[in-house]
C-alpha cells in the first residue's frame, strides 16, 4: 500500500504538466495530431488515478486542448470531481473549462446532481476566492435546474460583506435570470439596492446587469431613471457612464420628458464626454509604437462611429444628415470595408426624388470599380434596395430604372440575378406606362442572351433571362418585331439554360406565337404564318427531349398544339383569335401576405370536423362544469387535428416546388435545378460558342447616364419655365417681389417624367389589417420580457400565500415618484439640433434625437381629434362626451382580439372633455385641447393616475398653468407635502403656441365601488406681445368604475377555481338588439372596460378583470339573435352593478 | 454581452479562446478561422470594428479587435456594448497582462494560458464585464496567485516528506 503511494508520487514527478504539454506540441510540429492523441491517452490514464492532484493536472491540460479544438466532453464527470476538491488551485483550472460544451442530457443531469451540493458548499466558503471561483465556474455552466436551486443562495451573496463577492454575485444573477426568469421578480429590489453600493465595482456590475435586462423590456426600468441620473452625474467610471448613456437611450423613447430632463446634464457632459472619448483614444494610442500611427488610429474608429451615429440620427432627423451627402459619398471611396458598408447603409435612408439618380450613378461607378464579389454584391443589392424602397417612391423615371437594371446584368459573377429579375418583373407588371419600353429592352436582352449565358460561372445572372422571357411573352403586344424575339427564344443555345428558365421560354414562346399569328393573319399573309408554325415545329422537339420534366411537359403540349394549328392553317382556317384566347386576361401581382389575410367567411368553422371524429376521442370530452347560473348546453370545441412537422415540411416543399415552376409567381430564391448537359439528345446539337472575354456593351441599349442627362435637362427646362412664369407673375404683382430666385428645388417640385401608375399588389377583399411583427421565437432572452409593473396574475392569485411574493408591491413602479422627479426640474432651454460633424458630441447626444414613437402617436391622434372636433364644433359648443382610444394597441393585443384594432369604433365610452373657450383671443374660439385618461395603479390600490394632454391652439404663449380639483370625501388630488387641500398643482411646463404636452396627476381614492365626478379649475396666463391675461377654465373629471379596473390576464384553471370558491356575488344584464359580430362585442368590452378574454367557445365567452383594490370581476357573455346576456360575478356587488351599468351604456350608444 | 474573446497570432493559431455562448467544438474552430480570415486581411490603419462574421450570429454582432505586434485580440460583442468601451477594455486587458508577465510576449501567452485565463476571468465573467479597473484586477490576481503558491508549496513539501519517511 505504502509502496503504491510512493510509486504514485514518483510517477507524478514525471507527469507532464501544462507547460510540458505545450512544449511537446511545439516540438512535434510535423505529427501534432499523433502527439496529442498520445497525450489524450495519458490524460485518460491520469484521470483514472485516485490522486486528486494528478487529476487536476490532467484537467488543466484538457483546458488547453479544448482551445485547440479537441473534444473534451468525455471528461465532464472528472472535471466536476476535481471541482469538488478542497484545493483552490485545482478548482481554478476547472472553472476555466467551458463545461457548457457538455450538453448531452445525461451528463447535464450528472452535473446537476453532483455539482449542486459542491457549489453550494463553495458558495458559503469563508475564503472569498473560493466563493469567487465557484461563481465564475457557475457563470459558465448555469442550467435551468441549477439556476432555480441556487437563485436564493446567490441572492444572499449579493449582500456579502466582501465587494469582490458582491460584484460577482450581481453579475451572475443575469445568467440566472436568463435560465430561470421567475427569479427576476424577487431579486429585483436587491439588484436595485446594488446600484447604490458603496463599492464602484459592484455599482458597475449592477449597471451592467440592468442595462442588459433593459434591452428586453425597458419599460420596467423607467422607475430607476432618477437613480441612474444620479449615477450619471456622480460617477467617474467611463464604463459605467457609457452603459448608463446607452440605457437612457433605450428609456427616452418611452418617456419623452426624460429627454428634456437629460438635456442639461448632457450638455455639461458633452464636454467631459469629449474628454472621455479622448481619454479612451489617448490610452489606446499610448500603446502604439510611434506617434504618427496613433493619429491615424484616432481617425478611423471615429469615422466609423460617426457614420454609425449618423445612421441613428437619420431615422429621426433625415434633413440634418442629408446635408452631408458628399461626405458620405466620399466614405464610399474609403479603403476600409466596414466604413464603406456603413456609408452604404446611410445612403439608403438619404435618397430623395431629387438625388436618387445622382446617388445611383455614383454607386454604379463604384460597382464597376469594386473588386471582390462580396462588396460588389452588397452594392448591387443596395442599389436595388435604394431604388425600390417604399414602393418605388423616389423613382421619377422608370425608363431610367429599367436601364439601370439592364446595366446591372452586365456584372460578372454576381449571385443576385434573381433579385434583378424580380425587380424587372415587378416594375413591368406594376407600372403600366413602362411596359412598352421594358419590352423593347427585354427583347434586346433576349437577343443577346448568349452573352449572359456564355460563361457558366455567370450562372446567377441568367436568372434575368427568366424575367426577360416572361415580360416579352406576357406583354408581347408591345413588341416591335415579335418574330425576331420568337426566333431568339427558340435558339438551340437556350437548352443550356437552367430548367426553370427553359420552361418559361417555352411557355412564352407560345404566347409570342399567338401574337405573331395575329399580326400575320391580319395582313392576310398566310404563308408567313405557316412559316412561323413550321419554325416552332422545327425547334420545339429540342425542348421535348429536355431532362427537365416541366420543360418537357410544356414543350410537348405546345408542340402538339402548334401541329394542330398548322393543320388548320393548311386548310386556310383563321386561328389567331382562338390561339390568343389561350392567353387572354391580365395577371396581377399578388401581395406576399395576401393568402394569410383572407378572412374566414361567416359560418365557416375551420376547426370543425368534416367527418365524425374517431370514436375513442369521444370519451375524452368532458362536460364543462356549470359555473354560471344559467348554463345552456353547448358544444365542446373540437380538437385540432395535429399535422405533424414532417407532413408540414413535406407540403411546404411541394408548394415551393410548385411555385418555383409557376411563371406567375415572383420567386424569391433561385431554384437549384440542374441542367444535364451530357444527355445524349443535347449533345449532337451544334452549339456555337461565342467566346467573349470583355463584357460587351449590348448594342442598341440606352445607357442610364443618358437618362440622367435627359432628366437634368428636363428639370432645367421645367425650372426655367417655372421661372418664366414667376417672372410673369412678378411683373403682374409688381409690389410684391418677395420671392427671389427659387434656390434648390423642393421635393414636390419634381414631377415624374411621365405619368406612372403604380399598381398596388392585390389583396383579398376585406383583408384583415393585422400586423404580424412576430418576435423571434428562438430568442433566448425572450423569457426576460417580463412586465415587472404588472403583478403576475397567475402567481399572485395562486401563490398569494407565498411569503416571497408578499413583498411584491413595495418595489414596483411608483408612477408618482417618477413623475414627481421628472416634473420637479425646471425645463431647460430647448437645445439646438446641430448637424455638425463633431463626432463625440453626436455620439453622446445621439439618443436625444431619437424621438419617442409614443409621442408621435399621440400627436397623430390629436390631429385626428382636432378634425373630429372641428366637425363637431358646428353643432355643440360645450363639453362633449367624447370617447377616445387612449389605450395603445398593445393592450388589445393582450386581450387576444387584435382584429378590431383598425376598425373605426363608432362608440367609445372613454370619457373625455374638450374645454372650449369662446373667442378668448379673437382668432380661435378655443385655447386648449385637453384630453384625459384615468388609469388605475395596480400597485397601489388607492391611487388613480389621470394623464392630461394639454395642447395650445392659440398663437400665444401659455404659462403658469395651475390644475386644481375640489376634493371630495372619497377622492383627493395628491399634492406635495405641506400644501393645503385647496392649493392647485402647478403644471410643470409652459406651452409655446401649437405645442402639446402631457401632465399626470395622482389622485388617492378610498372607495372604488361608485363612479364619481370631480369639479376642477385650470388657471393659466396667456401672454400676448404687449399684455398678459389671466384665464380660468372649469371642468369636470369623471371617474367611472371601469377606470378602476385593470386588464389582468387570467388562466382558465385559476378562473374556474375562483368561481368555485363561492365568495362571489352574481348579477346579470341583458342587452337587446345588438347587431355586431361576437368578436367585435368582446373586443369592445375588452377595450372599453378593461377585461380580458379567458376562454371563448362559439358564441359564449368568459372574461376577467381585476380592480385596483383586488376585486375580481368575472363575466360570462353569451349571444343569440341580437340578444346579449351577460352574467357577472364579483366579490363587491355595488362595483359590479356600476360596471354593468357602464357596459350597458357603452352598448346603448351604438 | 460579450459573445467570445479570441486571441490568435498573425498566422491564425489560437492562443486563447473563451466563448460565453455555447457552440460545438467544430463551430468554435470555424469561428476562430473565420474571424482570423476577416481580421487579418484588414489594413493596419483602418478602423477597429467590423460587422460580425456569419457564424457568430450575424448582423447584430460586431468584432472589435486590436492588433499588437504578433497577436490579434478580438472581442465578439452584440449591440449592447459600446465600441469604444470595448476597445478600452482590450487595452486594459493587454496592460494587465503586461503588468503580470512583465513585458508580455506571445510565448507568455502560450506557456501560461491558464494564468491568462485567470486574469480574464477577473475582467469578464459569463460575457459581462466584471471589472475595468486595472489595479483592482491585479490585486485580486496577485492574491489568488499567492494562495495558489502556498498550496503548491504545502503540497510538494508534504510529498517530499512522505517520500522521505517512506524511504
Amino acid at each position: 500500500m505504502a509502496l503504491k503511494i510512493v510509486k504514485g508520487s514518483i510517477d507524478r514527478m514525471f507527469d507532464k504538466n501544462l507547460q510540458d504539454l505545450v512544449r511537446g506540441i511545439r516540438n512535434h510540429k510535423e505529427d501534432e495530431a499523433k502527439y496529442i492523441s498520445t497525450c489524450i491517452d495519458e490524460i485518460k490514464q491520469e484521470l483514472k488515478q485516485d490522486n486528486i492532484a494528478v487529476k487536476a493536472n490532467a484537467v488543466c491540460k484538457l483546458t488547453y486542448l479544448q482551445m485547440l479544438g479537441y473534444d473534451v466532453s468525455w471528461a465532464a464527470f472528472n472535471i466536476v470531481e476535481v471541482m469538488s476538491s478542497s484545493k483552490f488551485t485545482y478548482k481554478v483550472s476547472c472553472s476555466q473549462l467551458q463545461l457548457q460544451s457538455v450538453d448531452a442530457v445525461l451528463i447535464t443531469t450528472i452535473i446537476n446532481s453532483v455539482s449542486l451540493p459542491l457549489v453550494t458548499q463553495d458558495l458559503s466558503s469563508p475564503n472569498q476566492y473560493d466563493t469567487g471561483v465557484a461563481l465564475t465556474g457557475l457563470s459558465c455552466f448555469v442550467t435551468p435546474d441549477l439556476a432555480r436551486d441556487l437563485a436564493s443562495d446567490i441572492m444572499t451573496l449579493m449582500s456579502h460583506t466582501k465587494p469582490y463577492i458582491r460584484k460577482k454575485a450581481v453579475l451572475i444573477m443575469y445568467k440566472v435570470f436568463l435560465k430561470y426568469p421567475e427569479s427576476l421578480r424577487p431579486a429585483f429590489p436587491r439588484l436595485k439596492e446594488k446600484l447604490e453600493d458603496p463599492d464602484p465595482g459592484v455599482q458597475s456590475a449592477a449597471v451592467n446587469v440592468i442595462c442588459e435586462l433593459a434591452r428586453r423590456n425597458p419599460k420596467n426600468y423607467l422607475s430607476l431613471a432618477p437613480l441612474f441620473f444620479k449615477l450619471m452625474t456622480s460617477s467617474t467610471n467611463n464604463w459605467v457612464l457609457i452603459k448608463i448613456i446607452k440605457l437612457f437611450g433605450a428609456l427616452t423613447p418611452l418617456e419623452p420628458r426624460l429627454g428634456k430632463k437629460l438635456i442639461e446634464p448632457l450638455t455639461n457632459l458633452i464636454h467631459s464626454t469629449f474628454c472621455l472619448v479622448f481619454a479612451v483614444l489617448i490610452s489606446l494610442s499610448s500603446g502604439m509604437p510611434n506617434h504618427s500611427a496613433s493619429i491615424q488610429v484616432r481617425d478611423f474608429p471615429l469615422k466609423y462611429l460617426g457614420l454609425l451615429a449618423m445612421s441613428k440620427i437619420l431615422k429621426t432627423h433625415p434633413k440634418s444628415v442629408q446635408s452631408h451627402k458628399d461626405l458620405i459619398l466620399q466614405c464610399l471611396d474609403d479603403k476600409d470595408e466596414s466604413i464603406r458598408l456603413r456609408a452604404l447603409d446611410l445612403l439608403y435612408g438619404m435618397v430623395s426624388k431629387k438625388n436618387l439618380m445622382e446617388i445611383v450613378k455614383k454607386l454604379m461607378l463604384h460597382v464597376d470599380k469594386a473588386e471582390g464579389t462580396t462588396y460588389r454584391d452588397e452594392l448591387l443589392t443596395k442599389i436595388i434596395d435604394i431604388c425600390s424602397q417604399s414602393n418605388y417612391q423616389y423613382i421619377t423615371n422608370f425608363e431610367w430604372y429599367i436601364s439601370i437594371l439592364v446595366e446591372l446584368t452586365r456584372l460578372e459573377g454576381t449571385r443576385h440575378g434573381h433579385l434583378i429579375a424580380s425587380q424587372m418583373l415587378d416594375v413591368a407588371i406594376r407600372v403600366k406606362a413602362i411596359r412598352v419600353f421594358a419590352v423593347a429592352q427585354m427583347a434586346t436582352l433576349l437577343d443577346n442572351g448568349h452573352l449572359l449565358t456564355g460563361n457558366m460561372q455567370r450562372n446567377g445572372i441568367c436568372e434575368v433571362l427568366y424575367a426577360a422571357a416572361w415580360i416579352c411573352g406576357e406583354f408581347s403586344e408591345h413588341l416591335e418585331d415579335p418574330m425576331q424575339t420568337l426566333e431568339a427564344m427558340l435558339r438551340p443555345k437556350v437548352a443550356t439554360l437552367p430548367g426553370h428558365i427553359q420552361a418559361v421560354y417555352v411557355q412564352n414562346a407560345a404566347k409570342l406565337f399567338a401574337t405573331v399569328l395575329r399580326k400575320q393573319e391580319g395582313t392576310t399573309d398566310s404563308l408567313a404564318a405557316q412559316e412561323t408554325s413550321q419554325l416552332l415545329i422545327d425547334r420545339l422537339p429540342l425542348f421535348v427531349q429536355s431532362a427537365n420534366l416541366e420543360v418537357q411537359e410544356r414543350a410537348s403540349c405546345i408542340l402538339q398544339l402548334v401541329k394542330y394549328i398548322q393543320k388548320l392553317q393548311q386548310k386556310e382556317v383563321e386561328v389567331a383569335e382562338e390561339v390568343t384566347a389561350l392567353f387572354a386576361g391580365e395577371l396581377n401581382p399578388v401581395a406576399p401576405k395576401a393568402q394569410k389575410k383572407v378572412p374566414v367567411p361567416d359560418g365557416l368553422d375551420l376547426d370543425a370536423w368534416i367527418n365524425e371524429p374517431p370514436s375513442e376521442s369521444e370519451s375524452e370530452d368532458e362536460k364543462p362544469k356549470a359555473i354560471f347560473t344559467k348554463e345552456e348546453p353547448k358544444h365542446t370545441r373540437p380538437r385540432h387535428t395535429e399535422v405533424d412537422e414532417k407532413e408540414l415540411a413535406r407540403r411546404r416543399e411541394a408548394r415551393k416546388q410548385e411555385q418555383a415552376n409557376n411563371p406567375f409567381y415572383i420567386k424569391t430564391s433561385p431554384s437549384s435545378q440542374k441542367v444535364y448537359q451530357d444527355q445524349p439528345g443535347v449533345e449532337h446539337i451544334p452549339v456555337v460558342q461565342i467566346d467573349l472575354s470583355v463584357p460587351l456593351k449590348v448594342p442598341g441599349m440606352p445607357m442610364s447616364d443618358q437618362y440622367l442627362k435627359l432628366e437634368e435637362e428636363r428639370r432645367q427646362k421645367e425650372r426655367s419655365e417655372r421661372k418664366k412664369k414667376e417672372k410673369k407673375k412678378k411683373r403682374e404683382k409688381h409690389g410684391r417681389g418677395r420671392r427671389a430666385d427659387s434656390g434648390p428645388e423642393s421635393e414636390e417640385d419634381i414631377t415624374p417624367a411621365h405619368h406612372v401608375d403604380i399598381v398596388t399588389e392585390e389583396m383579398p377583399e376585406n383583408a384583415l389589417p393585422s400586423d404580424d411583427d412576430d418576435k423571434d421565437p428562438n430568442d433566448p432572452h425572450k423569457a426576460l420580457d417580463i412586465d415587472l409593473d404588472k403583478a403576475q396574475s397567475k402567481s399572485v392569485v395562486m401563490l398569494s400565500t407565498d411569503p416571497a411574493y408578499s413583498q411584491l408591491p413595495s418595489f414596483l413602479f411608483q408612477a408618482s415618484d417618477l413623475d414627481f422627479w421628472l416634473s420637479s426640474a425646471p425645463v431647460p432651454p430647448v437645445m439646438q439640433v446641430e448637424s455638425g460633424y463633431f463626432i463625440p458630441q453626436v455620439m453622446s447626444a445621439q439618443f436625444l434625437f431619437q424621438k419617442s414613437t409614443k409621442h408621435k402617436k399621440k400627436k397623430q391622434k390629436k390631429e385626428k381629434e382636432e378634425k373630429e372636433k372641428k366637425k363637431k364644433k358646428k353643432h355643440h359648443h360645450h363639453h362633449h362626451h367624447h370617447h377616445h382610444h387612449l389605450h395603445s394597441a398593445d393592450e388589445s393585443v393582450q386581450n387576444g382580439t387584435v382584429e378590431e384594432e383598425e376598425e373605426p369604433l363608432p362608440v367609445r365610452t372613454w370619457p373625455m372633455w374638450w374645454f372650449c373657450m369662446p373667442h378668448v383671443l379673437g382668432c380661435e374660439n378655443y385655447v386648449f385641447v385637453c384630453v384625459y385618461d384615468v388609469q388605475g395603479n395596480l400597485q397601489d390600490g388607492s391611487q388613480v393616475v389621470v394623464s392630461v394632454i394639454f395642447e395650445n391652439k392659440t398663437d400665444h404663449f401659455l404659462k403658469s398653468m395651475e390644475f386644481n380639483v375640489l376634493d371630495s370625501l372619497n377622492s383627493k388630488l395628491q399634492r406635495p407635502e405641506g400644501s393645503s387641500p385647496h392649493d392647485g398643482l402647478a403644471v410643470p411646463f409652459q406651452l409655446p403656441p401649437g405645442v402639446s404636452n402631457e401632465a399626470r396627476f395622482v389622485f388617492s381614492v378610498q372607495s372604488i365601488v361608485m363612479p364619481q365626478k370631480l369639479k376642477g379649475t385650470l388657471t393659466f396666463i396667456v401672454k400676448t406681445e404687449d399684455a398678459s391675461t389671466h384665464e380660468k377654465l372649469d371642468f369636470k373629471l369623471h371617474f367611472t368604475c371601469t377606470s378602476y379596473l385593470i386588464t389582468t390576464p387570467c388562466y382558465s384553471d385559476a378562473y374556474a377555481k375562483l368561481l368555485e370558491s363561492g365568495e362571489l356575488k352574481s348579477s346579470s344584464l341583458k342587452l337587446e338588439g345588438v347587431i355586431m359580430p361576437f368578436h367585435h362585442l368582446l373586443a369592445r368590452i375588452c377595450f372599453h372596460h378593461h377585461f380580458s378574454v379567458v376562454e371563448r367557445i362559439d358564441s359564449c365567452a368568459s372574461m376577467y378583470s381585476r380592480s385596483i383594490q383586488g376585486h375580481h370581476v368575472c363575466l360570462l357573455v353569451k349571444t343569440s339573435n341580437q340578444t346579449v346576456s351577460i352574467d357577472a360575478k364579483c366579490d363587491e356587488p355595488s362595483l359590479l352593478g356600476n360596471v354593468l351599468d357602464e357596459i350597458k351604456h357603452t352598448f346603448s350608444q351604438c | 454581452m460579450i459573445k467570445a474573446i479570441l486571441i490568435f497570432n498573425n498566422h491564425g493559431k489560437p492562443r486563447l479562446s473563451k466563448f460565453y455562448e455555447h457552440y460545438s467544438e467544430d463551430t468554435e474552430q470555424q469561428i476562430i478561422r473565420e474571424t482570423f480570415h476577416l481580421v487579418s486581411k484588414r489594413d493596419e490603419n483602418v478602423c477597429n470594428f467590423l460587422e460580425g462574421g456569419m457564424l457568430i450570429g450575424g448582423s447584430d454582432n460586431k468584432l472589435i479587435y486590436r492588433h499588437y505586434a504578433t497577436l490579434y485580440f478580438v472581442f465578439c460583442v452584440d449591440s449592447s456594448e459600446s465600441e469604444l468601451g470595448i476597445l478600452d477594455l482590450i487595452q486594459v486587458f493587454v496592460e494587465t497582462l503586461d503588468k503580470c508577465f512583465e513585458n508580455v510576449c506571445e510565448l507568455d501567452l502560450i506557456f501560461h494560458v491558464d494564468k491568462v485565463h485567470h486574469i480574464l476571468s477577473e475582467m469578464v465573467m459569463g460575457g459581462m464585464v466584471l471589472e475595468t479597473n486595472m489595479n483592482e484586477i491585479i490585486t485580486h490576481v496577485d492574491a489568488q496567485n499567492k494562495m495558489e503558491k502556498s498550496e503548491v508549496r504545502a503540497a510538494s513539501e508534504a510529498r517530499v516528506l512522505s517520500i522521505i519517511i517512506l524511504i
